[in-house]
């Protein structure tokens, strides 16, 4: 159980809840939330938008009954969390570049973070696509050393990826099989997957995913991987 | 050991009735993170078939109000893998382990069969009740004949005792058990699956590439007690009972419809403690209620 610091409506149904939490959390884990019994049955996988200073953050989009019920949790409710769960992102040194799509682009703003507490030299440009309203782009221009934003066209229309660069990329599963077709072979890119999910520990294989060395867990092999074990380019 | 809980399935001796049910635990290790799997009454390994097989295309996952669909279509290492790489650690763990094996046809049933001569498992669970695969077995598992024939021919080969899954998908579950008993299984487990179908209106398609799919969870439990209660009224070997089973009423719900031990399957995605909290709550409820042992009201409905 944790407790819920706060939980605010962002944009049309994209909402931000902050929990108290200790322990680490890498960029691109996610959590098993839920506030509820059996009806829906399952938690739900949940991205982490940012952690510091024990405050875990969620961007989430209300799509269905579970984040429904999330978003009319209030400040002092609780809720359960399970994790931090998957792989991550790796540790990136060079310069960055990271390709957000929707509600995608979630994960990214620690990313981001992450790396430029790590990195302090480095440099990160920032590509966001949305489809009707942007939202979070102003907390990425407050990191990033360049943001292009885009709404209602294609965001790889506009992107330009830099020799060194390393590429990082999550959103609608067009877009990043876009993205990793459009990035030169130089680059290197990682995307970050999105699945239903039962259990979140590898163990329903409801989240198995097609890749080049077989078949991988979205959950615990992922959710991020190369770009060339997912999409064939 | 708890005294309340100690459960003889045949000779087989249980700590307490409670195993997570096979295709929801893997073999186990990922919910090492959460408890000691030793105070499981027993584990099942995911369910195995002869070759390896990578599971259904598409999506293996729908909910539905209190249940869930399942498409994940056996997806598994095959037999010579398991015994390789999961055996070593499963049978290293103080709990009775069951090892479901699923076929596509009796070849492959008996070769997996055989196979499996060559390890100590306390039992083997005999899957021909898989909705989602031809390979599950589901083709002999609705009709009590071919559900027998295959018993039989299991039976004389196998150095393990076997318990049959049966599916709720066919004929009368309680001529089915029958057939199996009567071919020498040594136990009956049920239910797998309810087969169902879910179709996304908005795209004018179905959910699954394979059409239909397996439903599972509290949504399913009347329908699995009914016939937990039907099977155990019908044959004299034991039943392992699952179905919807989410905490340790519904556990006891299934002993008083006459079941021996207990699977607890989709609630382990909801809860992973649910195997622990059942055994406690079935053990404060017999110390509560005065019995010297849960089998007391075993079968008293």
């Amino acid at each position: 159980m944790a407790v819920i610091l706060s939980n605010t409506l962002v944009s049309a149904g994209i909402f931000k809840m902050t929990v108290a939490f200790t322990g680490a959390v890498k960029p691109g884990q996610f959590f098993m939330l839920r506030a509820w019994d059996k009806d829906p049955l399952l938690s739900r996988p949940i991205s982490v938008h940012n952690y510091e200073s024990g405050q875990l953050t969620f961007l989430y989009q209300v799509v269905g009954k579970g984040t429904e019920i999330l978003a009319r949790l209030q400040a002092d409710d609780e809720v359960t969390i399970q994790g931090p769960y998957g792989n991550g992102f790796p540790e990136i040194t060079g310069d960055l570049c990271v390709v957000g799509g929707g509600i995608g682009t979630a994960p990214l703003y620690y990313l981001v973070r992450h790396y430029q507490e790590q990195n302090p030299t480095g440099k990160c440009r920032v590509y966001l696509g949305f489809r009707d309203i942007a939202y979070g782009a102003d907390a990425f221009a407050a990191l990033a050393d360049e943001v292009v934003l885009d709404v209602g066209g294609i965001i790889t229309d506009k992107l330009t990826v830099l020799p060194g660069e390393t590429v990082v990329t999550c959103g609608p599963e067009i877009m990043m099989a876009a993205v990793a077709g459009a990035v030169p072979a130089e680059n290197t890119v990682y995307v970050s997957l999105e699945a239903h999910m039962a259990c979140g520990i590898g163990a329903c294989l409801g989240c198995t995913c097609e890749t080049r060395s077989g078949n991988k867990k979205v959950c615990t092999d992922g959710p991020v991987f190369v770009r060339e074990e997912v999409f064939n380019v | 050991m708890s005294k309340y809980l100690a459960t003889k399935f045949n000779d087989i001796r249980f700590k307490n009735p409670v195993i997570p049910a096979s295709g929801t635990f893997g073999f186990g290790r990922e919910y090492e993170a959460f408890y000691d799997l030793a105070k499981l009454g027993g584990l099942c390994s995911k369910g195995l078939t002869l070759e390896p097989k990578s599971g259904n295309t598409g999506m293996r996952l729908w909910e539905t109000p209190a249940g869930l669909m399942n498409s994940i279509g056996l997806e598994n290492p095959g037999i010579d893998a398991f015994i390789e790489n999961e055996w070593p650690h499963l049978k290293e763990i103080d709990t009775v382990t069951i090892v479901n094996v699923g076929g596509k046809d009796e070849e492959s049933y008996l070769t997996a069969i055989e196979k499996l001569n060559a390890i100590d498992a306390q039992l083997i669970e005999l899957n021909i009740s898989c909705p989602n695969v031809k390979a599950g077995g589901m083709a002999y598992g609705i009709k009590a004949e071919t559900a027998g024939e295959i018993t039989r021919k299991v039976v004389e080969i196998s150095r393990h005792p076997i318990m049959v899954k049966l599916s709720p998908n066919g004929e009368a579950v309680a001529d089915i058990a029958r057939a199996c008993e009567a071919a020498g299984a040594q136990g009956i487990s049920l239910i797998n699956t309810l087969q169902g179908m879910a179709i996304d209106y908005k795209k004018k398609k179905v959910i699954f590439d394979n059409l239909y799919a397996g439903l599972s969870g509290p949504a399913v439990k009347p329908i699995a007690l009914r016939m937990t209660h039907q099977v155990c009224q019908a044959v004299k070997i034991p039943v392992m009972a699952m179905g919807g089973i989410s905490d340790w009423k519904d556990a006891l719900e299934f002993i008083m419809a006459g079941a021996t031990c207990l699977q607890i399957g989709t609630i382990n995605f909801n809860n992973p403690m649910a195997p622990i909290e059942i055994i406690a709550g079935l053990e404060a409820y017999c110390i509560n209620e005065g019995l010297a042992n849960i089998s007391e009201v075993r079968g008293i409905v």
